[in-house]
């Protein structure tokens, strides 16, 4: 089966549907297509995402990714490209979707919710990123099947007046030692999705607002400050769950492998993200 | 007592007879980002906020100011080629910005947040070398641009910025400006 990946990256990049692969040497990601080739960087982002799934790919025998990605600097040109795209052209049959960096914006995202879910059989929904905040911020957050917040994120989603993370009131915002009250309020409120992994210095792995299992260990702190890490761990969970893993093994298994690759690079808070999925292979 | 002298008084009288508050809205919020350096470099109080529940579309900011200061506002967008959607009366609290900001220290580097964004730096140059956090597609183009830059030569992420995301690693880039130049 196959997986979907969509977002946007911070360079040219034409909207049209490829399959990622690695470059050799990991620090590019290469887009094929019956169009074209296109590479692009893997800093940080929804790239960063598609190599650590490509990478996983390999590792697990399933196909490399198909990604729809479009160059946005922040204008929002390239997020609507892809919602224009997904919503006129239609989807392939895959086993699962994630949405990634999107300019948030709720009108789109709602006429994107009405066509996924007129596809039978619906794939597995996920979200990350832009495209979570607008998912939340549209009141149909338990429509998805999967995000992956981190502890800020967390309590932006268990704010249930916050239309952004910038406007998550202050008696909520808190380290993720309260994660496991604010997944329940999120669940509460609508505004969580069926499973999440919060990413954190412990990760949490909910499904249905309680807490099923969690992952301090090894514990890297500096991976905190690395651009990137929450992408990568969002690509690994994706390529476990496309090859049939459960979701509560997959997530767990995820942020097991996310933190191996983080303690094989040793990193330093100046480690780039292309310098630690180089030891991903290792790590899964 | 120059132009500019009058201008401020006026404004300032204006201010400590205010009743109520409006939103100025924009298409874009890098417009807002763009109106309130302008409104705070004329000496205008401005917040930013939320715009009203009912009209909100995602990515949202908005100018809050005293109603008495509208036609002041209005002349300062025209004069800059501002465009407003509009200027609206407010009814309701509007949320405002997360305002904890925290702290990490890492031994040589040192790590700001602000909101969902966090910039990294190294602590002897003041070096930016990491930016993470955030959601919206502005964000991987400002890391791009920022990281090895440091805090004295890069440009303020809200001149570039045009998300929510990018003011609060703004936000967070100040920060660590302040913390490291002590």
């Amino acid at each position: 089966m196959e997986w979907l990946i969509c977002g946007t990256v911070p360079e040219e990049c034409p909207c049209r549907l490829c399959r990622a692969r690695i470059s050799e040497g990991g620090r590019e990601l290469t887009l094929e297509s019956g169009e074209g080739r296109t590479d692009v960087s893997v800093a940080r982002g929804t790239a960063a995402l598609a190599a650590a799934y490509a990478i996983m790919a390999d590792i697990l025998d399933i196909p490399p990714p198909l990604v729809l990605l479009a160059g946005d600097d922040g204008g929002g040109e390239g997020s609507r490209q892809v919602y224009r795209f997904l919503h006129e052209q239609g989807l392939p049959t895959v086993r699962g979707i994630i949405f990634h960096y999107f300019w948030p914006d709720v009108d789109w995202h709602n006429r994107l919710l009405l066509r996924l879910e007129t596809i039978a059989p619906k794939p597995l929904l996920c979200a990350d990123a832009g495209f979570m905040y607008a998912a939340k911020m549209s009141g149909y957050a338990a429509s998805y099947d999967l995000f992956f917040p981190d502890a800020g994120e967390l309590a932006f989603l268990a704010d249930e007046k916050a239309p952004h993370p910038f406007y998550t009131r202050g008696f909520i915002l808190s380290e993720d030692n309260r994660a496991p009250e604010l997944a329940r309020r999120a669940h509460t409120h609508e505004n969580a999705a069926l499973s999440m992994l919060v990413k954190g210095s412990t990760d949490y792995i909910i499904q249905s607002g309680e807490v099923t299992a969690s992952v301090s260990q090894p514990n890297i702190p500096e991976l905190e400050a690395v651009g990137g890490t929450g992408d990568t761990l969002a690509g690994i969970a994706c390529a476990l769950l496309c090859a049939g893993l459960p979701m509560g093994e997959a997530l767990t298994r995820a942020a097991l492998v996310n933190r191996r690759m983080g303690a094989l690079a040793r990193p330093t808070p100046a480690a780039d993200i292309a310098s630690l999925l180089a030891f991903l292979p290792q790590a899964a | 007592m120059t132009l500019k002298d009058i201008f401020l008084k006026v404004l300032r009288r204006a201010h400590s007879d205010a009743h109520g508050t409006g939103v100025a809205l924009f298409e874009q919020t890098g417009d807002v980002i763009r109106a309130e350096q302008l409104l705070k470099d004329a000496g205008i109080p401005v917040a930013v906020k939320a715009p009203p529940s009912h009209m909100r579309k995602g990515c949202d900011l908005a100018i809050e100011y005293r109603l008495e200061q509208e036609p002041f506002l209005r002349g300062i967008f025209d004069a800059n080629n501002l465009r407003p959607l509009g200027f609206f009366p407010v009814t309701e609290d509007l949320p405002g910005p997360a305002s904890l900001f925290a702290h990490k220290d890492f031994g040589e580097y040192m790590m700001v947040r602000a909101a969902n964004m966090k910039i990294t730096i190294e602590k002897v140059s003041g070096r930016i070398v990491n930016v993470s956090g955030g959601g919206c597609p502005d964000v991987p183009h400002l890391a791009r641009i920022l990281v090895n830059q440091t805090l004295g030569e890069a440009e303020p992420p809200r001149k570039k910025g045009q998300s929510l995301c990018a003011y609060a690693l703004h936000l967070a880039f100040e920060e660590a400006k302040r913390l490291w130049n002590g």
